[in-house]
């Protein structure tokens, strides 16, 4: 009783503390719902309310002359002209398909560098390599893009080299410094994936497939693949999504119009719902992309 | 791993908030008392009943504008040009700019509403007029406006039934500029840019811009005069396509092409380009950073501007703008503006004051020479009644010739 007394007289706080305490701990998922509410009121606002805005604004009206924007006043303009441009088209078509052959440069070059970092390499040498492939990322993305400028551009670095071979700059507007530009920019997130899937495999599936007699190839292309492939493919969401969605580079590397930059153009040249409606493609695509990645195990690899 | 997935999220986020960052709630298109049908001239509205101001209260303290690129010198670059510093410490109103790429851009950039103001063209004027997006300006109230070239009051782009809606800043055609070293003789044509398999393949600069459809026009007016070009902002269908067809020719000579000044101005340091469209702004830079370009205003004339600082009717900064429209027609900071520019002053006593700077400046950029700037045809809207009284036909609007150019850009 007295020990009680003693409680109750203790200032209050701690007391109901206490009581909150214990009624929330017979209470798990509010404490759970509590915990996650700020991150996914968030998450709910900032991030799905912007989409469903854009959704939204892709159906908005504009005047034609000035460009004023109606907000929910409905129209299927800018779908009906993003379907009967052809640009349209041929942008998404240039940039899915360079993205995809950033990935696959990409995937090229970081398969022998994991491997080496991951398997051969000794731990101080595997700790420099780690330092200097994250290095770069220490560096902001336009002092990145703007150094690839000077290399690239006439009287560049690019051109000192291949001069006296008699071959010139072709400039800033070469399709093929978007591909070279983004393919180094997202290597690191390629490497590091890979690298971590090729840690992942137990020494002793590499000793149990020689002693059954497979020569290296064989061992790389029936063992180390398949467990490494899921890493992959986790790498490729990375340099996929980030080429797919960059509209930096290509215009200050190559003047080439990706479906960034159309969507940029349009949002600063007053056509919003045109941009939006163009935005849902990249999301699409995105959306597929993952679901297949999921489904290739791509999502245990992260 | 999962940061790194965040990190992907959030870049898609920052593309999302890119892609309807312009789409924002922008100011209602409310038009106000005589705003739209403004072309069309239906009846006198007196300026009392629009609403303006009657005397410039103090500062507000802040006053943000849109502005070409050099409009706003504070002698960063050159410590001779400085019109703001001495308007920020005479008004208290601190200025902040945004740079617009293109006529375009900036009247997107006026209807997110978060400017005083404007250095407008020609093409965005009359958007922004019957767009709702600036007010009549009560020049009354503006102690330099008497002293304006009348040639430069009541322009059809700023003045609607004889009101104002913005003070002139200054003039100027767009030029063909060149590298001299490269490009001998000395152009006196545009012929280099649009006479096909340019012998400057790969190196030429041209203005990234949907206006620039109306530069193929104007060479299709002095080379093809059957078809009845009269105006190059103002195309039939048949015209207009035209003008496309040539600006194809020209794309497969790969032209670079230009969105800002700092982009020509690096290009032709590099060598990647050696002849182009562009404005005495950059050739003025290039040649002080000792860069062998020089620019020509060539026989066929050439497409122009004529720039007006308008306000903005939901401007938070009014009277902010008010003293702002008035210092860019004084005479040391118009004449500082426009010989930094490159462009006609639009005084008498900027005329003045400008010859302490450059001698001989408004004689140099014709400031009163009204026949030089008929060869000079301003930028303006392409408008679906070709913006002329005649009903019978139909011209390429300003939406089409927007979706042309990014076909032209991205195809």
């Amino acid at each position: 009783m007295s020990s009680l007394a003693a409680t109750e007289a203790a200032p209050g706080r701690p007391g109901l503390r206490r009581r909150a305490a214990a009624w929330l701990h017979a209470r798990p998922r509010l404490q759970l719902g509590l915990l996650l509410a700020g991150p996914l009121g968030w998450l709910g606002l900032a991030y799905f309310g912007s989409l469903a805005i854009l959704l939204l604004s892709a159906f908005w009206t504009k005047d034609s002359f000035t460009g004023n924007v109606e907000p929910f006043t409905w129209s299927l303009r800018a779908f009906q002209q993003l379907f009967a441009g052809e640009v349209y088209r041929t942008v998404a078509v240039r940039t899915i398909g360079i993205a995809a052959l950033v990935t696959i440069t990409d995937a090229l070059l970081a398969l022998p560098i994991a491997y080496y970092m991951a398997r051969i390499a000794s731990p101080r040498t595997r700790s420099l390599l780690v330092i200097a492939i994250v290095m770069p990322l220490w560096a902001a993305y336009l002092v990145k893009v703007y150094a690839w400028r000077t290399i690239l551009q006439g009287h560049g670095l690019l051109e000192f080299v291949t001069a006296p071979f008699g071959i010139e700059s072709t400039g800033l507007t070469n399709i093929a410094n978007a591909w070279l530009v983004l393919s180094y920019l997202w290597l690191p997130y390629m490497i590091l994936p890979v690298y971590a899937g090729f840690e992942r495999i137990p020494a002793s599936y590499l000793e149990a497939s020689s002693d059954l007699g497979a020569k290296a190839g064989t061992t790389f292309r029936r063992v180390v693949l398949p467990l490494v492939f899921p890493a992959l493919v986790a790498g490729s969401i990375f340099t996929f999504s980030l080429s797919l969605g960059d509209y930096i580079t290509p215009d200050l590397v190559a003047d080439a119009k990706f479906i960034g930059n159309v969507i940029y153009d349009n949002s600063a040249l007053g056509d919003p719902p045109l941009a939006a409606a163009y935005a849902m493609l990249p999301i699409a695509i995105m959306t597929i992309y993952l679901l297949i990645a999921r489904r290739l195990g791509a999502f245990a690899s992260l | 791993m999962f940061q790194r997935r965040l990190g992907g999220a959030l870049a898609v986020v920052a593309l999302i908030a890119a892609a309807c960052g312009g789409g924002g709630p922008s100011s209602a298109p409310t038009g106000g008392a005589g705003g739209p049908g403004a072309t069309s001239g239906t009846g006198a509205s007196p300026a009392a009943s629009l609403d303006m101001p009657t005397a410039i209260g103090d500062g507000e303290g802040a006053l943000n504008l849109v502005i070409w690129a050099g409009y706003a010198e504070r002698g960063a670059s050159d410590p001779a040009y400085d019109w703001v510093t001495p308007f920020e410490t005479a008004t208290g109103c601190k200025v902040t700019t945004q740079d617009m790429t293109d006529s375009n851009n900036g009247v997107s950039l006026m209807q997110s509403g978060n400017y005083d103001g404007i250095s407008a063209s020609g093409d965005a004027t009359t958007r922004l007029i019957q767009g709702g997006i600036v007010a009549p300006v009560n020049v009354d109230l503006l102690t330099n406006w008497p002293n304006v070239f009348p040639g430069l009051k009541g322009l059809p782009h700023n003045t609607v039934n004889g009101v104002p809606y913005g003070v002139p800043h200054g003039r100027g055609p767009n030029l063909l500029g060149y590298n001299k070293d490269v490009v001998t003789p000395a152009p006196t044509t545009w012929d280099p840019i649009w006479e096909g398999g340019s012998a400057y393949k790969g190196k030429i600069s041209i203005y990234d811009s949907s206006i620039f459809i109306a530069d193929a026009a104007l060479h299709l007016m002095a080379k093809h005069p059957e078809l009845g070009i009269k105006d190059p902002y103002q195309l039939t269908q048949a015209q207009f396509d035209e003008a496309i067809k040539l600006l194809q020719a020209l794309n497969a000579n790969q032209p670079t092409y230009w969105g800002t000044a700092t982009d020509q101005q690096t290009s032709y340091t590099s060598g990647d380009v050696v002849i182009g469209t562009t404005w005495q702004y950059q050739v003025n830079l290039l040649v002080a950073d000792k860069q062998p370009i020089e620019a020509v205003l060539p026989d066929e004339g050439s497409t122009g501007w004529s720039d007006t600082w308008m306000i903005a009717k939901a401007a938070k900064h009014p009277n902010c703008m008010y003293k702002w429209m008035d210092h860019m027609m004084s005479a040391e900071a118009n004449a500082e503006a426009t010989v930094w520019f490159g462009e006609a002053a639009t005084s008498p006593q900027a005329c003045e004051a400008a010859e302490k700077l450059s001698p001989g400046h408004c004689t140099q950029m014709h400031a009163t020479d009204e026949a030089y700037f008929s060869k000079v045809h301003y930028w303006a809207t392409p408008q679906q009644d070709c913006a002329d009284s005649d009903p019978a036909t139909t011209c390429v609007t300003q939406d089409d010739w927007v979706n042309a150019w990014t076909t032209l850009r991205g195809g």
